[in-house]
């Protein structure tokens, strides 16, 4: 026969838990619906198209973020340049080319020790390398995030590059192509969702990195054309929000540029899941 | 024939070049980081920079004591851990055992929403949502304290903890809750006591995951946790983390207060490769 | 004999799609009933239904009733952990929990409140002894279970099952994945539990239908074509299709 009292503490132990397990999950979704709304109804009134298209100027005593959002566009794509071939060439290597086991395992954990590595210490060293080569320049930012975001580029490459089936790449020998070739012709565009969907979660990285680039780019709100741009210092959108928000107290622009960055992020998360359903549905 | 031998040599040799491309990077970092970490180390002297209690670089008679930053890191981030870790690891089990298919989906959606907010914006909000909230609620002169960079920390850390707690529960096999209904046990006895004891590893991973994260984040900790050099005795107090130290006074140091610098992120570096040493050791205890 | 379960009129849907269709059956106590017939066949389904463990599926929809000792076991009043204390289950797979073999007899035990470490001894010692694996296992009762071999590990769930004491131990193709020898040993000790326990056993061997099961019951397409004594299904089947597929025309 039961227990009464047994009985009772069953159902006290799953009526806490759920209590429990309610309050969180309740903590969780108000803070993802909280940061939405505060951050658009904060942002809203501030971004105005004055404020998105002109540079910071002390003579008419008004700020504009263009400079920043360009900085960012330059940035981004200069990294992306970099990354993407040395990421995918190292997807490739590893699971086409090294047959060392052991060579295997030490590049994957020397690709989980970069991702582990933290922006403040990546800044620090992208200092001390790149911008005492290039000066602090968004070339120099943007190598120092490029060595960053290596282990993303490589991680979703490889795992797309493992469910290749091994058939294609026999069927590609059997017919006597050489090992580049049936890479080149075969492997490389299965793995075009791997490195697709690398490249916006890297491009979500670039847009919130700030301690990596504070000491590499810099944070200058400079117009400059797009040639000259990566050999001077400038601020993206991130390093802009910093310094206005923390040096200059400058709250409303913070809160236009946290919008904006809030919607972009957004729209990288809506993108991710994009690119999963059309290629899986290949 | 033998000059498509060597043109699969050549490409051979390009590939192997960049596959020891992170290697490479890792050896740099630690080479650069080691290099300019130990003069300062060896001229304050190991215990003194270590051990010592005050951060005075720019007085007449110079300290350099990394003391309170350490202890700052240390007891922000249990803090963080402490505040953000059952609320995350809750909401996980949850989201693995209960919800519908739909709710988890789109949970998830706004879990790595939260994860992709850049740090800045929670420093931004913290800043002007958190600390005049703490100041008024504790009658302070200024909210900006360990207390802030604790609930930013411990908001920053929870999607990647949740995310990777939901994976180790979804891999729990479905045999050993199903053997533990057909006992009598109803859901909250079966997923306490089979589920999350059979994927305590990945669990635990994913506390060590969101210790290494709160150990590196730098720029929302500096915008909410006052950077004072103090030592963390209360809660309240204006204190300054080591990522912060680093961050604050890089821009116009010079000499062997810069070199200092370079010294805390020696000190940093060790501190995340012991965490990712850990975190390491507990994945791969999941895959056995 | 007296029958322990009944059932009346079951029907089940997966979705649209009607697993079990419109099943009449009455089990006896203390004896083994097998359900055999071709994958597919609502065989499996249709044991799931005796303790509830189809209520883990979403969107399966069940029609008519099944008394348990004269309750109908889906009436809302109905405490569902209560009811599979008494209505144990052994699966396909062997399945043990990943700890120690003493965890895993005590896991059932304790849930239900009992604390006593002694009376916890007691109780892990006699299921070990009635599944027949005491002798194997006595010395090293804080090894982790899955250290055992897939008949061992068997064995041990049937103990695990019988830990709680219920009356009817349910078996879903104990025995379809281990080898011949560990099959022999747990067809003689579902032969012996029969004494003390009424079981229920889905198998897809007709060889061992007939050697251990005293009624069998013969499943087609979601319906129940065929229920007797194993000796007349087996000797003299009623329906063509029974005969057609005993003597392995279909299958």
């Amino acid at each position: 026969m039961m227990n009464n009292s047994i009985l009772s503490q069953r159902r006290w132990f799953g009526f806490i838990t759920r209590l429990i397990m309610s309050i969180s999950v309740g903590i969780s979704a108000s803070l993802v619906l909280f940061m939405i709304i505060y951050l658009l109804v904060k942002g809203i009134h501030n971004v105005s198209w004055e404020l998105i298209s002109t540079k910071p100027s002390y003579i008419n005593d008004q700020i504009g973020i263009l400079p920043d959002i360009l900085n960012t566009l330059y940035i981004v794509f200069m990294t992306l340049v970099i990354v993407i071939p040395l990421g995918v060439g190292s997807a490739i290597y590893l699971t086409e080319y090294a047959r060392n086991k052991k060579i295997v395992s030490i590049i994957e954990y020397a690709t989980e020790t970069l991702s582990a590595i933290p922006s403040i210490i990546y800044g620090l060293v992208g200092m001390l390398i790149f911008a005492n080569s290039f000066g602090t320049s968004l070339t120099a930012g943007a190598l120092t995030l490029a060595i960053m975001n290596l282990p993303t580029i490589i991680r979703t490459t490889q795992e797309s590059l493992k469910t290749v089936p091994m058939s294609f790449r026999e069927g590609g020998f059997g017919l006597g192509a050489g090992k580049w070739r049936v890479v080149r012709t075969i492997v490389l565009p299965c793995c075009a969702d791997g490195v697709v969907t690398g490249t916006i979660l890297s491009v979500g990285r670039i847009l919130g990195e700030s301690a990596a680039l504070l000491f590499t780019a810099g944070f200058a709100h400079s117009l400059n054309g797009v040639l000259d741009a990566f050999k001077e210092p400038g601020a993206t959108l991130t390093v802009a929000l910093y310094v206005y928000a923390k040096e200059q107290g400058e709250f409303e622009v913070a809160f236009a540029i946290a919008m904006i960055l809030m919607l972009l992020n957004i729209l990288i998360n809506f993108a991710v899941i994009l690119v999963q359903k059309i290629f899986s549905r290949r | 024939m033998k000059k498509t031998d060597l043109i699969e040599k050549i490409i051979h040799a390009i590939f192997f070049v960049i596959g020891f491309l992170t290697v490479m990077c890792v050896l740099l970092i630690t080479g650069y980081l080691i290099v300019s970490g130990i003069p300062a180390i060896k001229e304050i002297g190991i215990v003194n920079f270590l051990f010592g209690n005050q951060w005075k670089p720019t007085a007449n008679n110079p300290t350099y004591g990394i003391l309170p930053f350490i202890l700052t890191s240390v007891y922000g981030i249990s803090g963080a851990i402490l505040l953000g870790a059952p609320i995350g690891f809750m909401t996980a089990l949850y989201l693995s055992k209960f919800a519908s298919r739909k709710v988890k989906s789109i949970m998830q959606f706004a879990i790595s929403l939260l994860a992709g907010i850049p740090s800045v914006v929670y420093g931004l909000i913290g800043m002007l949502v958190l600390i005049p909230g703490i100041k008024s609620s504790f009658r302070l002169s200024d909210g900006a304290s360990l207390l802030a960079a604790i609930i930013v920390l411990s908001i920053i850390i929870l999607p990647s903890m949740v995310k990777m707690s939901i994976d180790a529960l979804d891999q729990v096999p479905k045999e050993y809750e199903h053997a533990s209904l057909a006992l009598g046990a109803t859901a909250y006895e079966t997923y306490f006591k089979i589920s999350v004891p059979a994927a305590r590893s990945g669990l635990v991973a994913a506390l060590v995951l969101g210790v290494g994260r709160a150990i590196g984040e730098a720029m929302a900790v500096m915008m909410v946790a006052g950077n004072v050099a103090n030592m963390p005795t209360s809660i309240f107090q204006s204190v300054r983390f080591l990522t912060t130290a680093i961050a604050s006074e890089m821009a116009y140091s010079s000499g062997l207060q810069r070199q200092a610098l370079f010294s805390i992120a020696l000190v940093l570096f060790l501190f995340i490769m012991m965490i990712n040493a850990i975190f390491n050791y507990f994945l791969k205890k999941d895959k056995d | 004999m007296k029958d322990i379960i009944s059932v009346k009129k079951l029907s089940l849907w997966y979705g649209y799609n009607q697993a079990l269709k419109n099943i009449n059956l009455d089990i006896p106590k203390n004896s083994i009933t097998a359900f055999i017939g071709p994958s597919g066949c609502g065989k499996s389904t249709f044991i799931k239904t005796l303790n509830r463990m189809n209520d883990l599926i979403p969107e399966v929809k069940i029609k008519g009733e099944v008394r348990y000792s004269g309750m109908d076991i889906y009436s809302e009043d109905v405490d569902i952990n209560n009811l599979r204390k008494n209505i144990g289950m052994v699966f396909q797979k062997p399945n043990p929990f990943p700890m120690s073999i003493y965890d895993n007899i005590a896991y059932g035990p304790i849930t239900h409140g009992i604390r006593k470490r002694s009376t916890l001894d007691e109780i892990v010692e006699r299921s070990l002894r009635d599944a027949a694996i005491w002798e194997e296992v006595k010395d090293r009762l804080k090894k982790n279970a899955l250290s055992l071999s897939g008949g061992q590990q068997q064995r041990l769930c049937i103990a695990r099952a019988l830990a709680v004491q219920p009356e009817i131990l349910l078996m879903d193709e104990p025995t379809s994945a281990l080898d011949p020898i560990s099959t022999s040993r747990i067809e003689e000790l579902v032969v012996d539990l029969k004494r003390r326990y009424t079981i229920v056993m889905v198998t897809h061997n007709m060889q061992q239908a007939l050697r251990v099961s005293d009624y069998t019951a013969f499943f087609l397409l979601g319906e129940l074509v065929e229920f007797g004594k194993t000796d007349d299904i087996f000797s003299r089947p009623v329906n063509r299709k029974t005969e057609d597929y005993i003597t392995g025309r279909f299958g």
